[in-house]
């Protein structure tokens, strides 16, 4: 487990630079400045992310990096953002620090249990969460637009947890 | 021209009487009256009237959970006047109360329908009335009748004329959803849409006026707040602030507007005066406030907020002030509102895996649960103060449940097009619902 976060993290170092290089050349000293301080935590496991090659489209469609996760999922009643979709929400904060031209809207969701309205609430400080997270990483706060549906749009239908716990997230849509 | 205008009347109709809400009693009260409702007679030539007036007045008083009444094959008899009415004949079905009555043509499209209440076991006649009408106001001049009647019976103000308001939501073949906004009789007949979209409708709210509702609408992947007037379907934006505009509720007098916003940062209830266009914020706090509500005295402002870590309700003063945690039992207590008579309020509350409706009387801080759903929400007074209507989900399907305020009466209501329906709102009483008397 904390090995393939340590690879994630790798790749997300990769992939900054690289877009970094590619698409923005004259940010290259910042982005290097940015990477290093994530490769602190990843370095030891650089070589085995080169391993799997290079990509060389846009770091969003690179489906080896967690740039290509748009979904962050909570606990019931809760919009901290778990452990496991930390490294997610890092990486895009990055990518949006990296990349300072593109917006990102953050959409907040609950599951159906409990108020209509109350839900649209905690939708929003799920939201809120994932953009506080990214303005940790450099983000701006022009560039990271939320809005919150509450529960009125859910992933999985169904009244079960196997449901419910698909659709307490927040979406992610560049 | 008039034919066709006929034949448009008619289709229109047969496509509301398709997506009618079908009234189902679940569960009946035990102390219910008897009362026979004997149908009507026609005093004109022709087919007569295109409702069973008498059919739907019983409808009305046995949904009340008040009334159980008499099924038309067991009548010994089918008097349409008093002269006719023999009292032994109801005696001996156990009847207390008879209602009789005819209808006569009156002008070219007019009706006069005529009816008269009797107490079976005193032999006396209580009262009656002449009311004319039209083939269209048919259904609601028979719900004035049963107005009239549960008035005289019970001594209370019947609210079979008023008005419920819900969201449904349809996935057409293309598999995209339509979400309305509807009003509809209260016996679920004769539904308008009052506003179509692609997006989500929440929380309506009548005005106290009856004329408007107030609307959460998202456009553009923005939600705003929209007042709009109900018959001519004129409608202005109210609030439409970067973040959440939600859960409008209107002040006793129809003047102000309180609502959520979380354009400072996060949720909390503001009051809008919708005369002055001020904007004023009654709560701050770093926990989600939402879901205000008015006392029906315009002094107070109850809200949800997690505030204590989990969703309770609290109340405040509408003019701000110090605030007043009311919900202590359980761990979510939410979208509270007001009993007509100011003295508790219906809320939803979670027991163990369910979310149920709950009445939490505000002098002894006791609280009933009024249902025993696993997602019920969306609780709303009728105006009398004797039914709540509120969402419910059964086997997938989002549906309108009613129960009497005692819990004793449960009724389901469907809506026969497959559609989900939710957040029901009870209208006020108002003049409008009486225009055609």
């Amino acid at each position: 487990m904390k090995l393939s976060s340590a690879k994630i993290a790798a790749v997300v170092v990769l992939s900054l630079t690289i877009a970094g290089c590619s698409t923005l050349g004259g940010n290259t000293g910042k982005d290097s400045g940015e990477g290093a301080a994530v490769s602190e935590a990843g370095g030891a496991d650089l070589s085995a992310a080169n391993a799997g090659g290079e990509w060389r489209g846009n770091p969003l469609d690179n489906p080896n990096s967690p740039l290509s996760i748009r979904t962050i999922f909570f606990d019931y009643d809760e919009s901290q953002i778990r452990e496991d979709h930390r490294n997610v929400v890092i990486a895009h904060g990055q990518y949006l620090a990296t990349n300072p031209s593109v917006t990102l809207t953050v959409e907040g969701h609950a599951d159906e249990r409990g108020s209509r309205e109350y839900n649209i609430a905690l939708g929003e400080r799920r939201a809120n969460a994932v953009r506080n997270l990214m303005l940790a990483q450099g983000a701006a706060d022009n560039q990271i637009h939320i809005v919150s549906y509450g529960e009125e749009r859910p992933l999985m239908l169904g009244a079960d947890e196997s449901a419910w716990s698909q659709n307490r997230r927040a979406e992610l849509i560049y | 021209m008039n034919k066709i205008l006929v034949l448009l009347v008619t289709l229109f109709w047969h496509l509301q009487a398709v997506s009618a809400l079908t009234i189902e009693i679940t569960e009946g009260a035990e102390g219910a009256l008897p009362i026979a409702v004997v149908p009507f007679g026609w005093e004109g030539t022709g087919a007569g009237p295109g409702q069973d007036i008498a059919a739907i007045v019983g409808s009305d008083l046995s949904r009340s959970g008040r009334f159980r009444t008499l099924p038309v094959n067991d009548m010994l008899a089918r008097p349409h006047r008093d002269s006719e009415v023999e009292y032994r004949d109801w005696k001996v079905l156990g009847m207390e109360n008879l209602v009789v009555g005819l209808v006569q043509p009156n002008g070219p499209d007019g009706y006069l329908v005529r009816f008269q209440l009797f107490d079976v076991f005193k032999g006396a006649l209580l009262t009656g009335y002449s009311i004319p009408t039209t083939e269209g106001n048919l259904r609601t001049t028979a719900h004035r009748i049963a107005d009239l009647i549960y008035e005289t019976l019970t001594g209370e103000k019947g609210a079979f004329s008023t008005r419920i308001a819900y969201v449904e939501s349809i996935t057409g073949s293309d598999g995209k959803n339509r979400v309305t906004l509807q009003v509809a009789d209260a016996d679920g007949y004769n539904p308008q849409t009052i506003l179509n979209s692609p997006d989500p409708i929440l929380s309506p709210a009548w005005s106290p006026d009856g004329l408007r509702l107030a609307y959460v609408s998202f456009v553009r992947g923005k939600p705003a707040i929209y007042v709009q007037e109900v018959f001519t379907g004129t409608r202005q934006q109210v609030a439409s602030y970067t973040g959440i505009n939600g859960a409008p509720a209107w002040s006793p007098d129809g003047r102000q507007l309180a609502m959520t916003l979380s354009k400072d940062g996060n949720p909390e209830i503001y009051v809008l005066n919708l005369v002055t266009k001020g904007l004023r914020r009654l709560t701050e706090h770093y926990a989600i406030d939402t879901e205000p509500s008015w006392s029906p005295d315009g002094r107070y402002i109850v809200f949800t907020s997690d505030r204590g870590g989990k969703p309770q309700i609290y109340r405040v003063p509408a003019v701000g002030g110090k605030l007043e945690r009311l919900t202590f039992e359980g761990s979510y207590n939410a979208r509270a509102s007001y009993s007509p008579d100011g003295k508790s309020l219906v809320l939803v509350t979670q027991q163990g895996a369910g979310y149920r409706i709950a009445l939490l009387q505000l002098g002894s801080g006791r609280m009933q649960l009024l249902s025993g759903g696993a997602l019920d929400e969306s609780p709303s007074f009728a105006p009398n103060g004797n039914m709540i209507i509120y969402a419910t989900k059964t086997r997938g399907k989002h549906e309108l449940a009613a129960v009497s305020v005692d819990g004793r009466v449960r009724q389901r209501l469907s809506l026969q097009g497959g559609g989900d329906v939710r957040e029901p709102v009870w209208s006020p009483f108002t003049k409008f619902n009486r225009r055609d008397q």
